[in-house]
């Protein structure tokens, strides 16, 4: 057997897991889908002494837009489910992160694993990740002291760190504005990895078509995903929405980052990746 | 509601549901699906290879939907229905997935190939009107390092063609565009 010994414990509801949490200390990890976790356990790099499986806790898989436009998912939805949730529930205004899924491992990868267990693992190259920082999501958490709403801006800390509590655990994430005109993309070495760079993009568009400015974000270029604002100012500057401002946009992008040198690439084929796929996610962004 | 505890070194009794027949197996909550089907319940069809999610060999049906069994604890498949490679056939007869594979020289070795049947089992059920295209993008979910995967989608594709003129279906909606 792969991974060190561990007692199991399954959670039947959200008070149950963290007051498990919080009984068993450090030494206790919650498992979603395992995705992340049980490749970890089966390397020994993870040994926890407790696993509580959270997987069977009802009613944390919902999937939702509100009549303000406000995109709900639960902390238990997988990947698979937003990559097919019906458009009454996930329309057009969030096509962005339904179309991102695809990007996620492969499907039997998003048939196990959850936007909660990705928010909380926090790969610097995670969709889930990435899309939290380009469209200013809000996390939910419970603890055993109660609920609180974290901003993803607040959220990650850097690689594989968050700002949850030893007890807390993810319960919601919401996407609070739809953002209709947005696009995701990557360069990863095989289909189906972790990206290299990954690079979103959301456009203010005005009814007339006019740029009235615009969000840029990466993945893969630091320790946690970045907003830039350097990128950002090019699409805010009156300018129409094209090649050129694009080309700026993706240049200044580049010119911004300090990328990691390492053996997924070095810090000049990153900066090079950046340069390309801030101008991919531009014009997918316009074509929608 | 009570929460329940398994300890480590206990043998803990997981009931499992496999290919229709309900088992019942002492093991450790660290064994995971792929081992207790291999192990305790004797179903070898189910490959390990790399018992980290790469490689796709592990592959079976979690309530229908294809899973990596060596990402996943035996005990977190309690209550749903698992499906290995051996139903597909009845034991005479090599089911229509299983004949497309062998018809288009789909497998050399074999190692890969419970794996990437029962892929395609779960896809194309959910998808029934799947593209060459998208078969492709799905089958790169597992590796053969024999075949080379032109011969697996053909397979893949023309049994999915071949269910379409039996049962037509309507045309789903394109996930991606
Ligand atoms: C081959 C392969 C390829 C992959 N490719 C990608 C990819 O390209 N992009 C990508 O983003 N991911 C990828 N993944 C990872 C996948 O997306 C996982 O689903 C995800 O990282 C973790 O979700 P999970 O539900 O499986 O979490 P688990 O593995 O169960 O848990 C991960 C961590 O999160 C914690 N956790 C889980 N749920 C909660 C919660 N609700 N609150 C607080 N903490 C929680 C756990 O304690 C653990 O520390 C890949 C995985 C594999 C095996
Ligand atoms: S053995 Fe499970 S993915 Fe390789
Ligand atoms: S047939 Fe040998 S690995 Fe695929």
């Amino acid at each position: 057997m792969k991974p060190a010994a561990f007692t199991y414990h399954r959670a039947r509801d959200v008070d149950g897991a963290t007051r498990l949490l919080a009984e068993l200390g450090d030494e206790a990890k919650l498992i979603a889908g395992g995705q992340s976790l049980v490749a970890m356990m089966n390397f020994r790099l993870a040994r926890p002494r407790h696993l509580i499986d959270i997987g069977g806790i009802d009613g944390l898989d919902h999937l939702r837009t509100d009549a303000g436009g406000a995109l709900r998912v639960g902390a238990l939805a997988t990947h698979h489910a937003v990559h097919t949730a019906p458009p009454d529930r996930l329309g057009p205004g969030h096509a962005v992160i339904r179309d991102a899924m695809r990007w996620i491992g492969h499907l039997p990868i998003r048939t196990r694993g959850t936007v909660g267990g990705s928010l909380a693992h926090a790969d610097a190259t995670a969709e889930w990740c990435l899309l939290a920082t380009l469209l200013d999501a809000e996390l939910t958490a419970r603890g055993p002291g109660g609920r609180r709403r974290i901003a993803a801006r607040d959220f990650f800390h850097g690689y594989y760190t968050t700002a949850l509590e030893p007890h807390e655990m993810l319960t919601e994430i919401t996407f609070p504005r739809p953002a209709p005109h947005a696009a995701l993309t990557e360069f990863a070495e095989r289909q189906g990895d972790f990206a290299t760079v990954s690079a979103a993009v959301s456009l203010d568009l005005a009814d007339d078509g006019a740029l009235r400015g615009g969000r840029v974000a990466l993945g893969g270029v630091d320790a946690l995903p970045v907003r830039v604002p350097e990128a950002e100012e090019a699409l805010g500057s009156g300018a129409p929405p094209g090649p050129e401002t694009f080309a700026r946009c993706a240049e200044a992008a580049a010119a911004a980052i300090d990328p990691p040198d390492d053996a997924n690439g070095s810090a000049h084929y990153r900066r090079t990746l950046t340069r390309t796929l801030v101008t991919r996610a531009c014009e997918e962004a316009m074509a929608r | 509601m009570s929460d329940t505890t398994h300890h480590p070194h206990h043998q803990q009794l997981i009931g499992l549901h496999v290919n229709g027949e309900q088992y019942e197996i002492l093991t450790e909550p660290r064994r995971t699906l792929a081992d207790a089907l291999r192990h305790d319940l004797g179903i070898t069809g189910t490959h390990v290879g790399c018992e980290h999610g790469i490689c796709g060999a592990c592959t079976v049906l979690l309530d229908d939907a294809p899973v990596r069994s060596c990402l996943m604890f035996a005990a977190q498949a309690e209550g749903a229905r698992v499906r290995t490679v051996e139903s597909l056939s009845d034991g005479r007869e090599l089911s229509d997935l299983q004949q497309a594979f062998s018809a288009h020289h789909a497998l050399q070795c074999g190692f890969c190939t419970p794996g990437f049947l029962m892929l395609a089992e779960g896809f194309l059920a959910e998808r029934p009107d799947a593209t060459k295209e998208e078969i492709r993008e799905v089958v790169a979910a597992n590796l053969c390092r024999c075949t080379g995967y032109q011969t697996i989608v053909e397979a893949i594709d023309d049994c999915a063609a071949a269910r379409r003129r039996v049962a037509p279906t309507a045309l789903a909606p394109a996930q991606d565009d």
